[in-house]
């Protein structure tokens, strides 16, 4: 399923003093299968953007097509359910919307509201529990008792429950763990590979965005500034830095390198192995 | 939807009544509240609710603001008036429908309670819109303070009453980013049958009361952290001033219940 965004404008509280302009003439399309990363300075728009994606919020102005279906401004849309049913949305803080008295209840929630059978979300939630690196036990548990991690994994599980053809993730990792940051990170490019899933996410991490998207949509301060591959994104370290962005890791420490050695690498690496191989490549086989 | 109410926020700008001194504001509302129950007739209210757009307009808010921020109190006081119509039996019978008669008695009595209402919200949401929360408590502590000699907690329930106004945008945010959240998992919270729209509320109190209290613990912590120890000995960084046009604001409100009073008892 495509989704497209078609000069969108959000304003919040529109009409009263309060009235502030989040995003402004954003277009970009996703379509079906790619990952794609939106990266952005910190109040840029990203999380406005990510609503519009399943009609939670109207464009002030413009329009959205999610598959077959169109939001535009202005006009009343009914029967949204079908749109969020496709279109699963990870909030950023997931873990504030569990509110059942038991993880497999909570899990269960999302499935069940679009008419999946009780045993079949049962079904599900014992898979999702472990796909997000939680144990079955678990399951009995209030969410409540959980550590801040494992209440983000069970809100995660409860919102993959629902097998939607399209995960929206808004920062899913901030607040873990390294080693949880790169499980989840992980299993999400699983689903995404395997089950060719259409992912879209915002993340503050460079990394990520270099290792894991086809695309890169850059946001700043509500209107989009660049959208390409990440590898062209990422050689163009000064334009990165005016939108208050960094580049990866490996590429500052392939600059660093390229410093101490005199020369520059034909392009930039996105990955450490990457780099040793070209870099071998240059010193004439004399690895480092 | 969330983000346009306007109850218990804080507009900053300058006009004459954001420069009024908390406490003549504060004041003047719960005398205004008193006064208004004075008006007895059309003509009484016709003057107060002049006397309040007034105040209103000094303040340099529009009523279509105010009406479309506090719509979910227009939609209450829209209620009352009906109820109003339906209940009352008195008076000429205006129009019979077999079913139900509406009388003289009920209309007139419809358009009063339901007036007196929304001139006490417009006015007390002049209060909350032109102070700071901040501004609020202190005029509170600075009034209540004579009371402290018999043992009445005024630092505490200024206190009290300035982390309840302070949290009311917090939640008003919450409740909307909650809301998404479910409804992004499926929940339905303006369609379909009534039993089924009260159940999707669930999912919206219990994480919203499991925050606010986890907020409360923190907040408690923190300030016992920064060594909070109540009211005692503690001075002032911002300090209150009265001015003429405190005074003045005070003296208008004199001539409004001294009119209503006169239109009520000698009329
Ligand atoms: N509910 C709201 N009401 C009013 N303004 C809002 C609201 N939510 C966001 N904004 C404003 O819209 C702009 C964009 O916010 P948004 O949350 O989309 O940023 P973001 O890119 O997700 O930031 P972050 O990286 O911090 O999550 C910000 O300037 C913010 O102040
Ligand atoms: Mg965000």
């Amino acid at each position: 399923m495509d989704i497209s965004l078609q000069e969108v404008e959000y304003r919040y509280a529109a009409g009263s003093p309060f009235e502030k302009k989040a995003v402004e003439n954003v277009s970009f399309t996703v379509s079906s299968g790619e990952c794609v990363a939106v990266i952005g300075h910190t109040g840029s728009g990203k999380s406005t953007i990510l609503l519009h994606l399943n009609a939670l919020l109207k464009p002030t102005s413009g329009s959205v097509v999610i598959g077959d279906r169109t939001v535009k401004a202005g006009r009343k849309e009914k029967d949204l359910k079908p749109i969020r049913q496709k279109v699963g949305i990870v909030f950023q803080f997931p873990e504030q919307q569990l509110f059942e008295e038991t993880v497999l209840k909570d899990i269960c929630y999302g499935p069940m509201n679009f008419g999946v059978s009780e045993e079949e979300a049962k079904c599900r939630a014992v898979y999702w529990i472990k796909q997000v690196g939680l144990s079955e036990e678990i399951l009995q548990e209030s969410p409540f008792d959980l550590s801040g991690g494992q209440m983000r994994r069970v809100a995660i599980a409860g919102v993959l429950a629902m097998e939607p053809e399209v995960l929206v993730l808004d920062e899913p990792t901030a607040g873990l763990d390294p080693r949880g940051r790169k499980e989840m990170m992980n299993m999400f490019f699983r689903l995404h590979k395997e089950r060719k899933m259409t992912m879209i996410l915002v993340t503050h991490s460079m990394e990520d965005a270099a290792d894991y998207a086809d695309k890169v949509v850059v946001l700043h301060k509500g209107k989009k500034v660049h959208e390409g591959t990440p590898r062209e994104l990422f050689s163009d370290a000064e334009r990165l830095s005016e939108w208050g962005l960094g580049v990866p890791e490996v590429v500052r420490f392939q600059r660093m390198l390229e410093a101490k050695a005199g020369r520059k690498l034909p392009g930039i690496c996105l990955s450490i192995e990457e780099l040793a191989a070209s870099f071998s490549e240059l010193s004439g086989g004399k690895a480092t | 939807m969330m983000e346009k109410m306007i109850f218990g926020r804080y507009i900053p700008a300058d006009s004459i009544v954001h420069r009024m001194d908390p406490r003549a504001k504060l004041i003047f509302v719960f005398a205004f509240i008193a006064i208004i129950f004075l008006a007895d007739n059309a003509w009484a209210y016709g003057i107060a609710a002049i006397y309040t757009l007034a105040s209103i307009w000094m303040s340099g808010i529009t009523v279509r603001f105010l009406i479309s921020g506090l719509k979910p109190v227009m939609i209450l006081i829209a209620f009352t008036f009906i109820l109003q119509i339906f209940f009352a039996r008195e008076g000429r019978v205006v129009l019979d429908l077999g079913f139900l008669t509406i009388y003289e008695e009920g209309i007139r009595q419809a358009f009063m309670i339901s007036t007196r209402f929304l001139l006490l919200v417009f006015m007390t949401s002049l209060l909350t819109l032109t102070t700071t929360p901040i501004s609020i408590t202190d005029g509170l502590e600075s009034l209540l303070n004579p009371l402290k000699k018999i043992k009445f907690p005024a630092h505490e329930l200024a206190l009290m009453m300035s982390i309840a106004l302070r949290f009311i945008p917090t939640l008003m945010d919450e409740t909307d980013k909650i809301m998404k959240a479910q409804m992004a998992r499926g929940s339905d919270m303006s369609s379909g049958p009534l039993k089924d729209r009260i159940k999707a509320v669930v999912p919206l109190m219990i994480p919203l009361f499991v925050n606010a209290f986890k907020r409360a613990e923190d907040l408690a912590t923190a300030m016992e952290v920064r060594g909070y120890r109540g009211g005692e000995g503690r001075t002032k960084y911002r300090l209150l001033n009265w001015h003429i046009r405190d005074t003045m604001a005070l003296f208008t409100l004199i001539i409004l219940a001294g009119i209503l009073s006169w239109m009520r008892f000698w009329l």
